[in-house]
């Protein structure tokens, strides 16, 4: 592959596009609500109406608002429906001929579209996650060129520096630094891993990414492996996925045909080839030292650190591991520059952030919006508020790692710092909104479940602590709790935070940390009033 | 090798450069307590009850897996670490089925040794209670998963010191279980040697010889020391 | 002064600790000259009396009815110990807990290992299992634990002693801690 083919592969597809675009999203979310019988339909309404040189009916990634699937969306009008059934394609075709119909549509100037800003997700329900020539006529793998040619690996870790871009997986850990560090360590072998573990309750934004815009994940890779000095990367999807597994390795496939993976890419020196391995569903798997364990075929537990994986990690050699999110957002950091990411977010936290907006309220769905946008943004007017009459109680951030944020400090920007400081944090962009039917010792316990479930069994803490704080708070929920079982929870809390041995025991505490914080009036009416002796006897 | 000198509890200790902060704990006379750790072995940090407090650190570390450094200054016996250590061996005690009254090793036992040290009169937490089996299928050996801690020294004596490899973890948090091989009993297990190293790593009564009664049993970990010394430092006999 | 009321209670247990206590032997005689005992299961005494200084219970918690007694204890006496193993950890009675609930552990004991004439006893004077066996703390608050099974005579008389001379006792070393 030469920077000449690339742009006559960009050039043919363009020419190839149909007048009329009809975007049908074949994301899991949709296809859950049956969007592989909308594809089909609209196919064969094609065909049945002769229209096969001026439609172009494409399968796309996340359009955006899962709610609603399945989501079709139609150029040039940029005409989007939802809850299309099969039975609508006749229809949507014939409106995009000029018939007007009573088809109902969904308003993409609301503010679930127009708040957002996306860079990751930008390709998302745009390119045809199936084919790599969709991904090239938007530019893809220019930035990976760019690189190759123009810049040094030095070159590319300062512009990760510059950009200010932070670790998406949850922690926030500076993404030029943690480059650097790999890149300077001597080494005769080095890996990038993609952590694609997406394991919290309620987060699907990296999903999202992998079945949306595959190649874009494996361009930021081979960038980042270029930057450090590796020849060799892993993406270690979680089982779960399937879809994203699939369209994953399709994509390494066509890339490795391509010549755009693989040994002296764009003809030059560089060499990078790239494997999958798929988890078995311990969530735990997403600690880094833990997916390196998995990948080199051990049992999954997570061991101290230092030493970081950047200096020793997959077979003791230097490794990077970055998540799906950050990965995704290298290629544009490239392509635009790290000053152009830089202007955009707030002073730490540059750039955007990928959200998926689920539970208690109207629109949920995949958003990325700017560093900085407040939650009463994104919950009340990109989300719609809680359904049917219920207000909004809180927020949940970070999954079960994370914190609930309370009603009163939705005005709180989303950065790493302001979510931190309320007890909560970014993690990896699950948010789940709570309306105030929620009992806040039932959430806390709900999540404590998770951490049960999920805990590998190493350290001790984590192992018999967690299944002891699940007991106390479903006592809280239920009511059944005694006097004195306050500071015993808390006690526990404080030993798995700073006893454990990974953050999935260190932060296993977080939700009942900052529900306490917000709701103790709810922990404390669930004490019950100790029992008096009955009748002597 | 070189020698470093370090602050263990406001006192100056020197220590080779090589060892761990228990190590240096250890000859500094502040012995920590200790129960997945198993002299040649590796370690796991597992149990969290050798973490320390460094100064300028706001992590607790594992004593037995931090290498000593020039300067450091340690504390090994706060208030605060002695209330997670009580916790950690209570939470052991509440895990699973340890009824010190009715176990083979009652008197010589590790975990009963433990309660003794961070001064447990009672555990403060649930008793699980858990169904847990034993496996008498091997001829002289027995596994009580009621007693087990999950320490893991028996899977890593296995693997490392007599290098069958018969034992690992199988389950995820507390329902994790040692198995033989792939989950077989014990008896059907083709890789074990019986060498009863196992048994004699173990800290409590959950590997023993079958015929040992209420408090009959004593590990009897000498023949593992001169094993390992033996290798350590090179005492082979040609 | 007064003598010091001393009661002793036996839930679920085997009277193993009673029988360390008696281990005492002439202790006993000194004990006797500084308090009365006013209940235990080896005195005639119908029913708890109000304003016991100190009590020793032993045993795990195990029927409902040993519940009410625990509670009627603890609002009429001063001291309240956990008397061994038994009443501190639940022990041995508790392991019947894995089994699962009071159903399972009844179907076990009364069907599935008798031979003949097979019936759970249903007369209504029974006391009612409770699903699990708790250690006295789990019911009400305890203030000594006095662990052990049974706890050596030499442990009761050092709590015991403590405890006359009006000190808080302290439970400290193999000698006076140990499960087991």
């Amino acid at each position: 592959m030469d920077p000449q083919e690339l742009r006559e592969i960009a050039e043919d597809e363009r020419q190839n596009s149909k007048p009329t675009r009809v975007r049908c999203c074949v994301a899991e979310g949709c296809l859950a609500a049956g969007s592989g019988a909308v594809k089909a339909s609209l196919d064969d309404s094609v065909a049945a109406q002769g229209l096969g040189d001026a439609v172009e009916v494409r399968p796309v990634g996340c359009l955006g608002l899962c709610s609603k699937g399945p989501l079709v969306r139609v150029d040039p009008d940029d005409t989007l429906y939802g809850g299309v059934t099969s039975d609508d394609a006749p229809a949507i075709l014939s409106e995009a001929q000029g018939h007007a119909t009573d088809l109902t549509k969904v308003d993409t100037s609301h503010p679930f579209f127009a708040k957002q800003l996306p860079i990751a997700t930008e390709n998302s329900g745009m390119v045809d996650p199936e084919r790599i020539e969709s991904y090239i006529a938007e530019g893809g793998y220019e930035s990976l060129f760019h690189v190759l040619r123009e810049m040094s690996p030095a070159d590319a870790v300062g512009e990760m520096t510059r950009s200010g871009l932070r670790g998406r997986g949850g922690a926030g850990f500076p993404v030029g630094l943690k480059w650097a560090t790999v890149a300077k360590m001597r080494s005769e072998r080095k890996y990038v891993v993609c952590n694609a573990d997406e394991g919290d309750p309620g987060a699907f934004m990296d999903r999202s990414i992998m079945e949306s815009d595959p190649h874009r994940i494996l361009e930021g890779m081979a960038i980042a492996a270029y930057a450090v000095g590796a020849n060799v990367g892993y993406i270690y999807v979680r089982g779960e996925y399937p879809l994203a597994i699939q369209r994953l390795r399709l994509a390494i496939r066509q890339a490795n045909r391509a010549g755009l993976l693989g040994t002296h890419i764009f003809e030059s020196p560089f060499d990078f080839r790239v494997d999958i391995r798929v988890g078995a569903g311990a969530f735990v798997c997403g600690e880094e030292t833990a997916l390196l364990a998995s990948i080199e075929g051990k049992r999954g537990s997570p061991r101290p650190r230092p030493p970081y994986p950047a200096e020793s990690g997959l077979w003791g050699y230097p490794t990077l591991i970055n998540n799906v999110e950050t990965l995704a957002n290298v290629p544009t950091i490239v392509r635009k520059g790290a000053e152009w990411f830089a202007s955009i977010g707030t002073d730490k936290s540059k750039g955007t952030k990928v959200f998926s907006l689920t539970g208690q309220i109207e629109n949920t769905g995949v958003i990325e919006v700017p560093m900085g946008t407040s939650l009463r943004v994104i919950v009340e007017e990109m989300g719609g508020g809680a359904p049917n009459g219920c207000r909004v109680k809180a927020v949940q951030t970070g999954g079960s790692s994370g914190g609930c944020i309370p009603a009163g400090a939705l005005d709180t920007p989303v950065d790493y710092e302001s979510l931190a400081a309320l007890g909560s944090m970014m993690g990896s962009g699950g948010m789940v909104v709570l309306d105030d039917q929620t009992s806040m010792p039932d959430l806390a316990r709900f999540f404590m479940e998770f951490n049960v479930d999920e805990s590998c069994g190493k350290c001790v803490p984590c192992r018999a602590g967690t299944v002891q704080l699940q007991r106390m708070l479903s006592r809280f929920a239920a009511g059944e709790a005694r006097e004195g079982d306050l500071p015993k929870l808390e006690d526990l809390c404080d030993l798995l935070r700073n006893a454990s041995l990974c953050g999935l025991g260190q932060n296993a505490p977080n939700p009942v940390f900052s529900t306490l914080r917000h709701f103790r009036d709810e922990y404390e009416a669930g004490i019950a009033r100790a029992p008096k002796a009955e009748a002597a006897g | 090798m070189a020698v470093v000198t370090l602050t263990i509890n406001d006192h100056l200790v020197s220590a080779e450069d090589h060892q761990t902060l228990l190590d240096a704990a250890k000859a500094a006379d502040a012995p920590l307590p200790t129960l997945c750790q198993l002299d040649g072995v590796s370690d796991v940090a597992a149990c969290r009850l050798c973490l320390v407090e460094i100064d300028g650190s706001p992590k607790l570390q594992p004593a037995c897996m931090t290498p000593v450094a020039e300067g450091l200054s340690v504390r090994t016996d706060t208030q605060r670490l002695r209330d997670y250590r009580r916790m950690i061996v209570e939470l052991l005690f509440a895990e699973r089925n340890h009824v010190c009254a009715v176990c083979v090793l009652n008197g010589h036992c590790e975990l009963q040794d433990l309660a003794i040290e961070v001064g447990i009169d009672h555990v403060r937490y649930e008793y699980l209670h858990p169904h847990v089996g034993v496996d008498v299928s091997h001829a002289q050996f027995g596994i009580d998963d009621n007693r087990c801690v999950l320490c893991t020294r028996c899977v890593r004596v296995c693997e490392e010191v007599e290098g069958a490899a018969t034992r690992d973890v199988m389950g995820r948090g507390t329902n994790c279980r040692i198995i033989s091989d792939l989950n077989v009993p014990w008896g059907q297990a083709d890789s074990c040697t019986s060498c009863g190293k196992c048994v004699m790593a173990c800290p409590t009564g959950a590997l023993f010889t079958q015929g040992a009664t209420t408090a009959e049993m004593e590990k009897d970990r000498s023949k593992l020391s001169y094993i390992v010394r033996a290798r350590e430092e090179h005492q082979w006999v040609r | 002064m007064g003598k010091i009321r001393v009661a002793t209670e036996w839930f679920a247990g085997c009277a193993g600790c009673h029988m360390s206590l008696l281990d005492l032997g002439e202790w006993l005689f000194e004990l006797a000259k500084v308090v009365d005992i006013v209940y235990s299961p080896i005195a005639d005494v119908k029913e708890y009396p109000e304003g016991v200084d100190v009590a020793l219970v032993e045993g795990a918690v195990s029927t409902d009815e040993q519940v009410a007694k625990a509670r009627l204890i603890r609002e009429r006496t001063g001291v309240l110990i956990a008397f061994g193993d038994c009443a501190v950890t639940a022990n041995v009675p508790g392991m019947r807990n894995a089994l699962g609930k009071k159903e399972v552990v009844l179907e076990r004991a009364f069907l599935d290992l008798v031979d003949s004439q097979p019936q759970i006893p249903s007369d209504p004077a029974l006391p009612v299992l409770l699903d699990r066996v708790v250690p006295l703390h789990d019911i009400v608050d305890v203030d000594i634990h006095l662990p052990g099974c049974p706890p050596p005579a030499a442990r009761i008389q050092a709590v015991l002693e403590q405890l006359v001379a009006g000190e808080e006792p302290r439970l400290v070393g193999r000698e006076l801690l140990k499960f087991g």
